[in-house]
């Protein structure tokens, strides 16, 4: 066994994180639910589940259905709103040495100006924006499918926020680079990526849909590679810090999003099939650094170019 | 509650027809936390396949240390086929117990009621109103698609057995409900899980004759411990936890009050 000194903290933002392991929102609460299971004080950060001004009912169900090494989902970002938020679930993160970022949704630029609005005076440590909500006031399409309300909704809730904020981009553009720089140019701290791609599975014996909304987000192993190409891309376009999700599901998954330009890494759906996951990547990137002798995880952000 | 992760040793499997097995595993911390009207996670062991699928707790031992599993096999290439393979000293990953369980409501006369694949979690809740030393009278209905009844026999062990059968090929032709008209069965509380119209049909009967009617319901979950709301069902009033009208299958239930949910 090796003694070198590892060092596994990351500065995001100008928040110090033990390390750079963090969950997708919405596959892990906030983190009550698992806290049997995992000790949440291991992880760099805890990402809630996506939370707006007033409880969102979501979608009818089935809400998942399993695909090849992967799922889709279409929750409807079902939340109980920001006040219950505020009182239980971040109440429940103050007593663990880990950071707080918190996902916020909304369907107009209102909405999401309220819950970061009513975050200023919390103990979340970052905020991360799912512009992947349909903007209802512009015909439902998505704030992160065109740049230039990414741009304007970036820069006014840059405006308003108290914590650096995070732009979390959708896959379903034909250049993600070109949202991330929007993304940049709205004066965002930090971008992650990947959210979901929309997919569809059809129901063969019962002809129809697999899931109630007939559309999902695909999620799991199978999109890995693509979300590894997007890191890169995006880490190439653009200055601000990084964090890598999509399929992530292993060590080596980790590993390959930080070497491809992230700082942070999301651990998502793997939590669904391996509760105690996340703290298995932590040691297993430990092991690595020692294993390869480095002594700084900056030293791997970005590292294959 | 405690939530277990367990490599679960496959004691014995065997068919009981109709595509449905009988699978009993050596996991003793669950089976010594587990309660009847509970479920495990069971993870597959091909990581293509990714969601833990939930199967009820037909039956457990708390002294031998096991769980016995009743499910069907859902298709070719499934996860449950998987299991279904699985053979004597094999290994397998479980998260449990998961799930509220059911409440004995002690001392009222209680109908125990199965419907298809809903049929195995009744067993252990059969015998754990006989093991209560709580004198509840109690009567059992059963309804299968066909001549399989599958289970019976251990059922017929724990109490009077009344059963109906979707081709009239064994018992009352129809549904549970038909049975019950059929008997002349009364009770004081229903205690069901199957088919959600086999649900909806009990939660009538029991609203038109003062019975208290507890369900056990299923739906597509993922997580299975109450952090992704994949598998909520629809409640009559907003829901303490979601602040909506949802309520979570695999955290708040499986077993709710029929009158607390939308059918």
């Amino acid at each position: 066994m090796s003694d070198v000194k590892i060092n596994t903290a990351v500065d995001f933002c100008g928040i110090q994180m033990k390390n750079p392991i963090t969950v997708a929102s919405g596959t892990f609460g906030s983190g009550m639910e698992f806290d049997e299971l995992v000790d949440l004080n291991k992880l760099g950060a805890v990402t809630t589940k996506g939370v707006a001004n007033q409880p969102w009912a979501g979608n009818p169900t089935p809400r998942v259905a399993e695909t090849s090494a992967g799922m889709l989902n279409a929750i409807g970002l079902q939340n109980p709103g920001i006040d219950t938020f505020i009182q239980r679930d971040l109440a429940f993160l103050e007593k663990y040495d880990t950071k707080i970022i918190v996902n916020v949704c909304g369907h107009s630029e209102e909405e999401y100006v309220d819950v970061v609005e009513r975050l200023r005076d919390t103990n979340a440590d970052l905020l991360e924006i799912n512009i992947s909500c349909p903007n209802v006031k512009e015909g439902g399409i998505a704030f992160g499918q065109d740049p230039k309300q990414a741009e304007h909704i970036t820069r006014l809730l840059k405006d308003r926020a108290k914590q650096p904020i995070i732009m979390k981009l959708s896959p379903n553009v034909t250049d993600i680079a070109e949202m991330a720089r929007a993304c940049e140019a709205g004066g965002a701290d930090a971008v992650s990526l990947i959210n979901t791609l929309t997919g569809m599975k059809i129901d063969v014996h019962r002809r129809t849909f697999a899931l109630a909304n007939k559309t999902g987000g695909m999620s799991g192993p199978a999109v890995h590679p693509i979300a590894v190409r997007m890191v890169y891309q995006v880490a190439s376009a653009i200055k601000l810090p990084i964090i890598g999700m999509g399929g992530v599901a292993s060590t080596e998954d980790a590993l390959e999003m930080i070497l491809a330009g992230a700082t942070m890494v999301s651990v998502g759906t793997a939590n669904f099939f391996d509760p105690k996951i996340t703290e298995k990547i932590v040691a297993g990137i430990e092991d690595y650094m020692r294993t390869y002798h480095i002594s700084d995880i900056k030293d791997l952000i970005g590292a294959v170019r | 509650m405690a939530k277990i992760e367990e490599f679960a040793q496959v004691i014995s499997q065997k068919s009981l027809g109709s595509n449905i097995f009988d699978l009993t595993l050596k996991a003793p911390q669950i089976a010594a936390a587990a309660k009847a009207g509970q479920f495990v996670s069971v993870y597959t062991n091909n990581a293509a396949k990714l969601l833990p699928r939930p199967i009820s707790l037909c039956g457990f031992d708390s002294k031998e240390g096991t769980l016995r599993l009743v499910y069907r096999v859902t298709g070719e290439h499934t996860g449950t086929e998987e299991f279904s393979r699985l053979k004597e000293g094999d290994t397998i990953r479980l998260l449990g117990p998961l799930g509220n369980g059911f409440v004995i409501e002690e001392g009222k006369k209680a109908l125990v009621i199965g419907g298809g694949i809903g049929v195995p979690p009744m067993l252990q809740l059969a015998k754990a109103i006989n093991d209560c030393n709580c004198r509840t009278p109690m009567e059992i209905v059963m309804g299968y698609r066909d001549d399989n009844t599958f289970l019976l026999d251990e059922f017929q062990e724990q109490g009077a057995c009344f059963i109906s059968s979707d081709n009239g090929a064994v018992g009352t032709k129809g549904t549970v409900v038909d049975a019950i008209r059929e008997n002349g069965l009364t009770a004081d509380v229903i205690y069901a899980c199957g088919p959600k119209p086999m649900l909806r049909a009990l939660r009538d009967y029991a609203n038109e004759n003062g019975i208290t009617c507890y369900v056990s319901m299923e739906e597509r979950m993922a997580c299975g411990i109450g952090a992704c709301l994949a598998c909520v069902c629809n409640s009559t009033d907003t829901d303490d936890h979601s602040k909506v009208k949802n309520k979570r299958v695999c955290a708040d239930g499986p077993v709710f009050l029929a009158n607390e949910i939308e059918l």
